[in-house]
This record gives C-alpha cells, sequence and structure tokens, in this order.
C-alpha cells in the first residue's frame, strides 16, 4: 500500500471527468479507515469460502479411503486408507469402461462441434448477409432452452433411427446443443480481429477459405482451445441424455453409470465415491492446467453474448 | 454453463470491398456465408429446434409412445395447472431460485464490492479453488452432498462441532430435503458470482469512485451509486444463468432424493423424466416441459427487462 504518484496522464483523466482539479493521492485515504481490517475480513471470507467449497470434496475422498461395507461416515482420515478401493472401482466397478465410453463420445463432439461453429461464428464474425440476424437469434434458443424440452421427441426420434444405446446417440444431440454456445464464442472472437488483416488479405486475391485458414486460426488458437476445453468438460459432465439415451451398461458414459449406480449399489459407498473421484479426475487436470483459461472462457462467454 | 443473454448488435459493416466484381461473381459471393452456416445450423435444426417444435406439438396429444396419440387440445395444459405435483415442482423450482440465485448474487456482489480496487495477494489461488464446483459433474455434486448430508455425514458432524448436535438424515426429512438440495445450488453458484462481479468491478472506472467521494459519499452511497449500476451486466448475466440452473436442475435432484421423501423435491426436471419415461405418458411430459421452457424464457427476459430499465 505504498503511496506512489499516479503517472500525470490519469490525473488529467481524473481532473475532466469530476470538472475539477483533483490532487493525484485523494483517492488513497478512502481506504485508510478499513484497510487492515477489510483486508483480515476479506481473508476470512475467501479462507472460509475455500473450505465450504473443499469440505465435500474432501469428504468424499475420505468416504472413498473407508473399507468396503462401511457406512458413511463424516470427515475422518481412515485409520488403515484402502487405496485398493479405486483399483477394485476401475476393475470390477467397471469405471475403467464408463471412463472409455466418455471419451469416446467427448473425442468425437469436442472436434465436431468446435469445427462447425468455427466455421458458422467466422460467417457471423466476419461476413454481412440477408438474414444474419435472424439466423443469430436461431442459435440463441439453443443457449436459454432447457434441454428438457426437447429430450423425449430426441428420443423417440433416435429410436427410429436406431439410434438408442449407440454412442452416436448422445454424440449427435450433444453437437448440436453446444453449437449454440461455440457459434456465440467464435463470432465475437472473429468480430473483435482487426478488419484490415481480411482487407489485406482478400486485396491479395485470398479466398474466403483461404484467409480463415491461413490468416485468422492462428490468431484463433487460444479461443478455439478454451473452447475445446470447455466442450470437453460439458461432454464428459453431460448426464440426462446419456441417461436416456444410453441404457445398456456396456456404452453408458461415467456420469450415466456413476448416477445410476447411486440407486443400486448402496452397500458399496466407499467403492462409489472412489468412482466418482475417479470420474472428476479428466476435467480437475484440465482445470488446473488450465484454470484461467477456463475461467475467463466461462465468464467472457457469458458476458459477451 | 452454457447460457449468455441478449444480442450484440448488428455486426459491423464488412461489404464494399467487392468494387469490380461483375454481377455473377457477387452472386456467388453472395451465397459464400450461407455455405459456412450449413454444418451447424444442420445441427442445430435436427437435433435442437425440431424435437423443440415436436414438443410443442406433442403437448397437444394424449400419446402413449406406442399406439396411435389422440389431439385432446389444451387438456394437457389446464390438467397440468390443476395437477398439484406440477404446482409443487414449480413452486419447488421457486425455492431453488433463492438458493441458486439470489443469495449467490448477494454474496457475490458483497464481495465484490468489499475486494473492490483492493489488491489481494494469493487472489487467484482463491479464485481458482472457489470456481471448482464449475467443472464437477453434477452427478459427483450428487454423490459428495449425498454423504455429507447423512445422519453421520460431514454436516451433521460440522454442526456437532460448533456445539449443535445433530443426527438428521438431512435428505430423508421432509421439511430439510427440499432447502438442503437448494443450498447445495448455492455452494455450486456462488463461486461462479464472486468471480464474475470480481471481474466486473475491476472493469469500473476509477475515476468514478474518486468522483463519488469528491462529493461526500460514503461507502453504501458510493455502493449504490457507482459498484452496483457499473455491475448491470455482470448482474444480468449472474441473474441469468442461476435462474435457468435453477429451473432445469435435474441431475441434482436425481442423484440425491429421486424427488423424495414423498413427492418434497421434485422438480419440473424431474416431473417430466418421470412422466415420459416411466410413465410413458408422452403428451403431458411434452406438456410440463413446454410450461417449463415458457417459465424459463419468460424469466429470463423479465430479467433482462427489469435490469436494463434500471439505468441510472
Amino acid at each position: 500500500m505504498a503511496i506512489e504518484a499516479p503517472p500525470a496522464q490519469p490525473a488529467i483523466k481524473r481532473a475532466t471527468a469530476v470538472h475539477r482539479v483533483v490532487k493525484p493521492t485523494s483517492r488513497r485515504p478512502r481506504w485508510v479507515w478499513s484497510t487492515a481490517l477489510s483486508r483480515g475480513a476479506i481473508y476470512a471470507f475467501l479462507s472460509i469460502s475455500s473450505v465450504i467449497v473443499l469440505l465435500p470434496l474432501v469428504s468424499i475422498f475420505s468416504v472413498s479411503l473407508q473399507p468396503a461395507g462401511t457406512s458413511v461416515g463424516g470427515l475422518q482420515w481412515p485409520a488403515d486408507p484402502q487405496w485398493s478401493n479405486y483399483v477394485a472401482a476401475w476393475t470390477t466397478g467397471s469405471f475403467s469402461r464408463l471412463m472409455m465410453n466418455s471419451l469416446v463420445v467427448a473425442a468425437v463432439v469436442v472436434p465436431v462441434t468446435v469445427t462447425i461453429t468455427v466455421l458458422a461464428g467466422y460467417a457471423f464474425g466476419t461476413m454481412k448477409f440477408r438474414g444474419s440476424n435472424v439466423l443469430f437469434y436461431m442459435f440463441l434458443i439453443g443457449l436459454v432452452m432447457p434441454f428438457e424440452a426437447t429430450v423425449v421427441p430426441l428420443y423417440y426420434n433416435l429410436r427410429s433411427m436406431g439410434l438408442i444405446n449407440v454412442p452416436l446417440g448422445v454424440m449427435l444431440p450433444q453437437i448440436a446443443l453446444y453449437t449454440a454456445f461455440g457459434v456465440f464464442w467464435m463470432r465475437s472472437f472473429f468480430r473483435s480481429t482487426p478488419l484490415a488483416l481480411i482487407e489485406a488479405a482478400r486485396i491479395d486475391g485470398a479466398s474466403s477459405l483461404r484467409i480463415l485458414f491461413s490468416v485468422l486460426l492462428p490468431l484463433a488458437r487460444p479461443a478455439i482451445l478454451t473452447l475445446a476445453t470447455l466442450y470437453f468438460i460439458w461432454s464428459w459432465n453431460e448426464f440426462l441424455l446419456a441417461l436416456v439415451i444410453l441404457q445398456s451398461p456396456e456404452v453408458q458414459t461415467a456420469p450415466a453409470g456413476l448416477g445410476l449406480f447411486v440407486g443400486q449399489r448402496l452397500s458399496d459407498i466407499p467403492g462409489l465415491s472412489a468412482g466418482a473421484i475417479i470420474i472428476s479426475i479428466p476435467t480437475l487436470v484440465l482445470y488446473v492446467i488450465l484454470n484461467r483459461k477456463i475461467i475467463s472462457g466461462i465468464l467472457q462467454g457469458a458476458v459477451k453474448g | 454453463m452454457t447460457i449468455m443473454k441478449g444480442v450484440g448488435s448488428q455486426p459491423r459493416n464488412r461489404t464494399g470491398r467487392s468494387g469490380h466484381a461483375t454481377r455473377r461473381q457477387r452472386a456467388a459471393r453472395a451465397a459464400i456465408p450461407y455455405l459456412y452456416l450449413v454444418p451447424a445450423a444442420t445441427f442445430f435444426i435436427i437435433f435442437v429446434l425440431v424435437p423443440l417444435g415436436q414438443t410443442l406439438y406433442l403437448s397437444f396429444y394424449d400419446w402413449n409412445g406406442i399406439s396411435a396419440g389422440t389431439w385432446v387440445g389444451v387438456d394437457n395444459f389446464v390438467r397440468a395447472f390443476q395437477d398439484p405435483d406440477t404446482i409443487a415442482a414449480l413452486s419447488h423450482s421457486l425455492v431453488f431460485i433463492i438458493t441458486f440465485c439470489v443469495i449467490p448474487v448477494i454474496l457475490g456482489v458483497t464481495f465484490a464490492a468489499v475486494l473492490s480496487k483492493q489488491q489481494v495477494r494469493g487472489l487467484a489461488f482463491f479464485r481458482t479453488v472457489i470456481f471448482v464446483p464449475q467443472v464437477i459433474s453434477s452427478v459427483v455434486i450428487g454423490v459428495a452432498w449425498r454423504w455429507m448430508y447423512q445422519d453421520t455425514g460431514t454436516v451433521n458432524q460440522v454442526l456437532g462441532f460448533f456445539g449443535i448436535p445433530s443426527t438428521t438424515p438431512w435428505l430423508g426429512d421432509f421439511t430439510w430435503a427440499l432447502p438442503a438440495i437448494g443450498l447445495v445450488g448455492t455452494w455450486v453458484m456462488t463461486g461462479l458470482c464472486m468471480v464474475l462481479f470480481l471481474s466486473g468491478v475491476g472493469r469500473i472506472d476509477g475515476d468514478l469512485y474518486d468522483a463519488a467521494k469528491v462529493d461526500g459519499a460514503g461507502p453504501f452511497r458510493e455502493f449504490f451509486n457507482v459498484t452496483l449500476p457499473g455491475l448491470r451486466p455482470e448482474l444480468i448475466v449472474a441473474t441469468t444463468i442461476t435462474i435457468i440452473a435453477a429451473l432445469r436442475t435435474f441431475d441434482l435432484v436425481f442423484v440425491t432424493t429421486q424427488g423424495g421423501p414423498g413427492k418434497s423435491t421434485i422438480v419440473p426436471g424431474t416431473e417430466i423424466y418421470r412422466t415420459a419415461f416411466r410413465e410413458g405418458d408422452i403428451g403431458y411430459a411434452s406438456t410440463l416441459a413446454v410450461i417449463l421452457a415458457v417459465v424459463i424464457f419468460a424469466l429470463v427476459r423479465g430479467v433482462n427487462y427489469v435490469l436494463r430499465e434500471e439505468k441510472a
């Protein structure tokens, strides 16, 4: 909190904004009354919030290490941590298969959705055409609409296409559902790219596809990475669709499998907890590595729309 | 988290570049934007718009999913508004709006206001931690909280630690199950709101605070005249996201209570699922889905309208 003289530029700006000349140091006293107190309160609040956020996760972790067959104890480090619960969940608890199924779904959904939304966002963001607003509004519906509103007919449509109990049956609707966000996201990215860049390439005779691939995509890499990460997390965590469409255990995804086991295997609470932690690992690892991107992606995605 | 609000303004004008193109070249060029939209639009129309239309269509039918359906007009809607279960489900959603939306937004705004221009060391770390619920599967969250709320679970343990001995199995209690699930929503949404408002408050022009200071505003006037208006965009976004999340809750209830005990925690999502996939009453399930969608659209519009009109 050292008091430093602000550079001249902001001081002038401030003066005009306030319509009277204000001494550059005038903003400091605002905090004097409370600096130490509020700082302490802020750290206390942040720490308590963090503990509350982590408590359920630490609890389920401690449950996952209890001996098989025990009922739920609260938060307590087990006398003899049963790491073998994880092995059991992975092998006999079928979580390895569930993880594999989820991975297959995400491996198709993420690249396909990214590709089609980059193309659509490019059109919306850099081209002017008749009906662009109407078409854009059409995609907007996908952001507000609850999935519950389409899942019933979707089930019958997919059944008539023979896509029940087939991974493709969840992939296709997921791609469609996530399209809305990506169109928004890429559109706002492309709108923020300098117009001159596109103009210059156009004057050089580049086709629109060429401009996209050689001029814009290299710039778009961070935006696309964020989008792909968010898509992976959503696809990995998707529940209702998988629950409805993938009923046989061989094709079920991780959250759907866990969701069903919770009702059925009440005798194996430690094993289920271990499974729950296993299926959280991919998204958590991704989050630890890319947390800045993920947070700013979710926030910007929300605000920019 | 797929939700955003509002629409941006018109795309910026990027025409006027083709001065020397012939008419045919121009026509070909005019088709280009649509070609880029074809893949995304195809998926979106087939798997979102068409089913949405079908839901609306089916909501006027009595159909069990097997035999031919019968047109029943608005009977399903009349039935829905007289059905105590539907009314219960919708009123539970109202409770969730308080715990998913109102509490997290108030906590988030307050927090951001207190923090406003302060430099807090380690903020990035705290931000990362409190945002974690956003990336965890709601099923895992449901399982974790299901254990938390058991009679021997962590919640009672913590209460005991603070001198309130309790052996209530919260999710099995007719009175407490609904608020207990609702508070999980608070747990999920508060971090999002805090981080959202924090990024918003950093964007407010410091000059405004100085101006308020010069005008002799105290912390409260400063909050209501500078911070709160400055956070309007975030306020709209946070309210929209959390209201939608509150109304479309399904995973959490499915995993924790399945609507029980009795019907004390049924929500529209679980009612649609049960009516369609357990009872095979497709027409009525579609009607419930239409009502849910309409309520969500109306609330989102309402929130945007109210928060926009209050321009200071």
